[in-house]
């Protein structure tokens, strides 16, 4: 069934390309079938996903490389458990509504909807894979569609962005290699539960070194102050859709590999780094924020609040402890839906508007009430207001990481009140305000693809904000046994 | 042994040397009308059909007094140096229906290629020197033989920095045959083994004196200056030959000389030539990858690459030191892939720049629109080159630098290290130059034919770059198997 869930994109995206040149504008629709299967199958994956049952579930496994004798013996394993299961969803979901809000894209369609369709398979690859060379293969194959979307389809200074992207992100996974090789030479096996049952614990190298090389393509990608200045460059020139993958989905590749690879296969460094973590998490949160409330271009407004929300992900993990990794857990599938929302709400009001800059717009709620609605929704959500998604996590986060870091953790709520602060004061200028006579003829989202694209997700943050049990029952029995782990040392 | 079985063992070798004969002949009869090019397609078959009854009737052993030797690792060589120049020959046969002297050409090729074949079987100092000489001769002249200024150029630059090399090269030999007694490799090898403490500092000398001349056919720093010139310079399907076939053939050398020939994993000076090729292939990479960052002509940039690649290769030859089979497997392998990923962009590249008459990378812009079929072979081959899945590249680096770390040596670590930032760095140039071709503009909207042959190679090249990047393990085994074959037994 994940393989099932890995392919169709691929199908998908070889389909569109397939296309005959003058059905191109049919290309939407192939991806719009494909990505919308592979939702059906990622609903299928989280709903029949049993917490009760320890370990991997749906497992498909085959021998891939099998050069024993070199120590290259490498497996095709995919599998899910409570911590990956959410973000299946999550990115069945968010493919379904990125590909929803390009249906206007006229460019190259086939091409555009192929790297869309390519780029779902290959963050699926990440979030499936239970082997370090196979995570690697699917980390690296992101790569090259995000820089293509960026550098094509994206507007202002889009290849300078998508070049800055691929150079921090490349950086970051080169060392990620070594660091997975020199584990895989040490232990002779690259299946993470194999290494996560018998730890490594002496290496060619300090583990404390090979910890810090695998960690730092996590913190590139999640991203964490001082790593985070290629974010906003990527957001601020990519096409919507674009933006809601890269926030929605790419960005948890970065937090899920912290809690799949780093915490449970070395423990005693990931502890022993609380500490600096803590520290990262607590600039990163105070940092985005301070610079969030400074932006005038409404996209790269809500990219700063995602470097200070993806700080309370850091900060959650950095408590090392069963609460707080649940909260960061929970804080990646919710900034996913709410961060997503955004990005999308913000993409239909640049549509119209054909301009980001905040001090051009005044009293859109008046000319597009459904849209504005959606936007204080989501923005609501954003500042964590309990009863959406958004308070769950970050409540579960604080409670984590109280004891633990009260320093940080009060940087963290410090945070919660500026987010509350640039939401609502860019609400008001956006949304509020005098109806500006410049903006008469501007027209609400009526179109059904851009309905479903907002309805889907004010409904899921809603779910989940007024029923946590939801998420938290597969949260909780995946982050048990890492919990579990990293409680043991000290 | 009988003079039969000798036979049988350097066939291969003997195949392509009358085949060379055979096409000068059929030029001086027929002139212009000769069919040259399918003339020395046949001596390839020939010669491959040659080395499959070879590997079927499991012939192993030393020949004509232990000059050669044929073994899995000589085999492997040989396919892979046949099937190069097939499709190099397959894939220009366009432009070399338009050189005057393409007879020479087809002859000199085999030449150098029959001596390549006999260069991987060589086992004795004196047999390696003459394989590598007569294959760097055909060489010269070949890099020369478009007749224009540049190509005289290159082949000049090619000659000088060649005959330094082979001088350099031979002044190490002479340092080994003085100090063991003898040129067979067996017996140089016996010799290192059990080579006093005191003989450490001569023994030094003379390999990196061998490695600086076995350097220029590898093309690695700092023995690479004639690199981008000559590939620039030269006809494109000779780059194309030299980047791949030549390049293959010295680190075919390298293996069998450091690996068998200096007595293996285990002597006194292991470490040091070790270190030493970690030393040239974090030179390479890096002078190669920051070369290639601020070029513009395609040419150009696939002769850094070509340094920096050999450079990741160097990789896999320093981890032989510390490593027993990993190693020299991972060379092997890397040398498999990079035949299919660089044969595809050189045969690409000629093809392309055959119809644009230059080779100005910004003139590939929206190639994709033009040549749909050679721009998507061609982004292919870069991001094998680059080393992304879900490509051949990707396998060959992975396994080449698993190969280094699993030694356990932190200093291996540590190249290891250098190597992937490069891998970021060459990210840069070759993505951009993929960029260009499949999402700019283009400027000209006439559309680029491919010829036939070219066509086909670029097929294949494609089908090999993506199998080996999906299911690499059936090239993986034969490396092995042809590693094996190297170590002392």
């Amino acid at each position: 069934m994940l393989t099932l869930f890995l392919l169709l994109p691929a199908v998908g995206a070889l389909l569109a390309l397939f296309l005959p040149k003058e059905r191109a504008q049919d290309a939407k629709w192939i991806a719009l079938v494909f990505s919308g299967l592979a939702f059906l199958v990622s609903i299928a994956v989280f709903v029949l996903y049993n917490p009760h049952v320890e370990g991997y579930q749906f497992v498909d496994t085959f021998d891939w490389i099998t050069a024993d004798t070199a120590g290259f013996a490498i497996s095709y394993t995919v599998g899910v458990d409570g911590l990956s299961a959410p973000l299946v969803l999550l990115l069945g979901l968010l493919s379904v509504v990125s590909v929803l809000v390009s249906w206007r894209i006229d460019v190259k369609e086939q091409q555009y909807f192929a790297w869309l369709l390519f780029m779902e398979t290959a963050v699926a690859g990440v979030f499936l894979s239970l082997d370090l060379i196979q995570f690697f293969l699917f980390w690296e194959l992101e790569l090259l569609p995000m820089f293509m979307l960026i550098s094509q389809w994206g507007s202002g200074r889009r290849l300078y962005s998508a070049t800055k992207f691929l150079i921090y992100t490349l950086a970051g996974s080169a060392f990620m290699l070594v660091g997975f090789l020199v584990l895989g030479a040490t232990a002779g096996t690259f299946e993470i539960a194999e290494l996560v049952a018998t730890p490594v614990t002496e290496a060619a190298v300090p583990l404390t070194l090979v910890f810090w090389a695998i960690m730092l393509a996590f913190l590139v990608k999640l991203p964490t102050f001082p790593l985070h200045t290629w974010l906003p460059d990527a957001h601020t020139d990519a096409p919507t859709a674009v933006s809601v993958m890269l926030a929605g989905v790419l960005l948890k590749m970065g937090g899920y590999g912290i809690l799949r690879i780093a915490l449970p296969i070395l423990p005693q460094q990931a502890h022993d780094a609380r500490w600096i973590l803590a520290t990262l998490a607590g600039f990163s949160v105070l940092w985005g924020a301070v610079i969030t409330l400074r932006q005038t271009d409404l996209k790269r407004l809500v990219a700063y609040s995602s470097v200070s929300h993806m700080g309370y992900v850091l900060l959650g993990v950095s408590a090392m402890g069963a609460v707080g990794l649940s909260g960061a857990a929970m804080q990646m599938f919710t900034h996913g839906t709410i961060t997503g929302l955004l990005f999308v709400v913000v993409g239909l009001i640049y549509d119209r508007t054909h301009t980001r800059e905040i001090s051009q717009m005044s009293g859109l709620m008046h000319r597009m009430p459904v849209v504005g609605t959606v936007f204080v929704i989501a923005g609501l959500a954003s500042l964590g207001l309990p009863g959406m998604s958004g308070f769950v996590a970050e409540l579960t986060t604080f409670l984590g990481s109280l004891e633990v870091h009260p320093v940080a953790t009060m940087a963290g709520i410090f945070g919660v009140v500026l987010s509350a602060g640039y939401i609502l004061w860019t609400v008001q200028r956006v949304l509020h305000g005098p109806a500006t006579e410049k903006w008469r003829d501007l027209t609400d989202a009526t179109s059904w693809w851009e309905i479903t694209a907002m309805a889907s997700l004010v409904i899921v943050i809603l779910a989940v904000g007024i029923y946590p049990p939801l998420l938290t029952n597969a949260v909780e029995a995946g982050i048990a046994p890492i919990a579990q782990i990293i409680e043991g040392v000290s | 042994m009988t003079a039969l079985a000798a036979a049988l063992y350097i066939g291969p070798a003997v195949a392509l040397y009358i085949g060379a004969g055979v096409v000068l002949l059929a030029d001086l009869v027929q002139g212009r009308r000769a069919a040259t090019g399918l003339l020395s397609l046949v001596a390839l078959a020939v010669a491959a059909l040659w080395a499959i009854v070879q590997m079927g009737s499991g012939a192993e052993g030393p020949i004509l007094h232990g000059a050669l030797v044929a073994d899995r690792f000589s085999l492997f060589f040989t396919f892979l140096l046949v099937a190069t120049t097939a499709a190099v020959i397959v894939g220009t046969s366009e432009w070399a229906s338009r050189v005057e002297d393409r007879g020479e050409f087809y002859a000199l090729l085999l030449v150098s290629v029959g001596s390549m074949v006999l260069l991987a079987q060589s086992n004795d100092l004196i047999t390696l020197f003459v394989a590598l000489e007569t294959t760097s001769l055909a060489q010269f002249i070949l890099a020369g033989i478009a007749r224009n200024e540049r190509s005289s150029e290159a082949g000049l630059k090619y000659l000088l920095t060649g005959s330094i090399a082979a001088a350099v090269l031979l002044y190490g030999f002479a340092f080994l045959f003085g100090m063991a007694g003898t040129t067979a490799l067996p017996g140089i090898a016996e010799f290192v083994r059990h080579a006093p403490e005191g003989l450490r500092l001569p023994l030094i000398m003379s390999f990196v004196f061998v490695a600086a001349g076995i350097g220029f056919k590898m093309a690695i720093v700092p023995f690479h200056g004639w690199v981008p010139d000559v590939y620039q310079g030269a006809p494109t399907p000779v780059g194309s030959f030299l980047s791949v076939a030549s390049k293959a053939a010295g680190f075919a050398v390298v293996l069998r000389l450091f690996y068998s020939g200096l007595g293996g994993a285990e002597t006194l000076i292991t470490e040091d030539w070790g270190k030493l090729f970690a030393v040239l292939a974090v030179a390479s990479m890096l002078f190669g990858n920051i070369g290639a960052l601020v070029q513009t002509n395609v040419k150009r940039i696939l002769g850094y690459s070509s340094i920096a690649q050999a450079g990741n290769i160097a990789v896999g030859v320093a981890a032989v030191a510390a490593a027993s089979t990993v190693g020299p497997s991972g060379v092997l392998f890397f040398l498999g892939t990079y035949a299919a990923t660089n044969l595809g962009a050189f045969i690409a590249v000629n093809a392309v720049s055959e119809r644009l008459g230059s080779d100005d990378i910004a003139d590939y812009a929206g190639l994709f629109k033009r040549s749909p079929m050679t721009a998507v072979v061609l982004s292919l081959c870069l991001v094998s080159l680059t080393g992304l899945p879900p490509t051949a590249g990707f396998i060959a680096k992975v396994y080449i630098f698993n190969g280094a770390i699993q030694t356990g040596q932190w200093w291996l670590v540590a190249l290891v290290a250098v190597a992937v930032v490069n891998t970021a760095i060459s990210a840069f140039y070759y993505l951009r130059w993929v960029r260009t071709m499949i999402l700019d503009e283009p400027t000209d909207d006439r559309t680029i034919e491919t010829p036939g042959g070219a066509q086909a190679v670029l097929l294949l090249a494609s089908v090999g770059v993506l199998f080996f990047g999906v299911w690499p393990t059936p090239l993986i085994e034969a490396a092995q198997r042809a590693a094996a074959a190297l170590l002392p037994a």
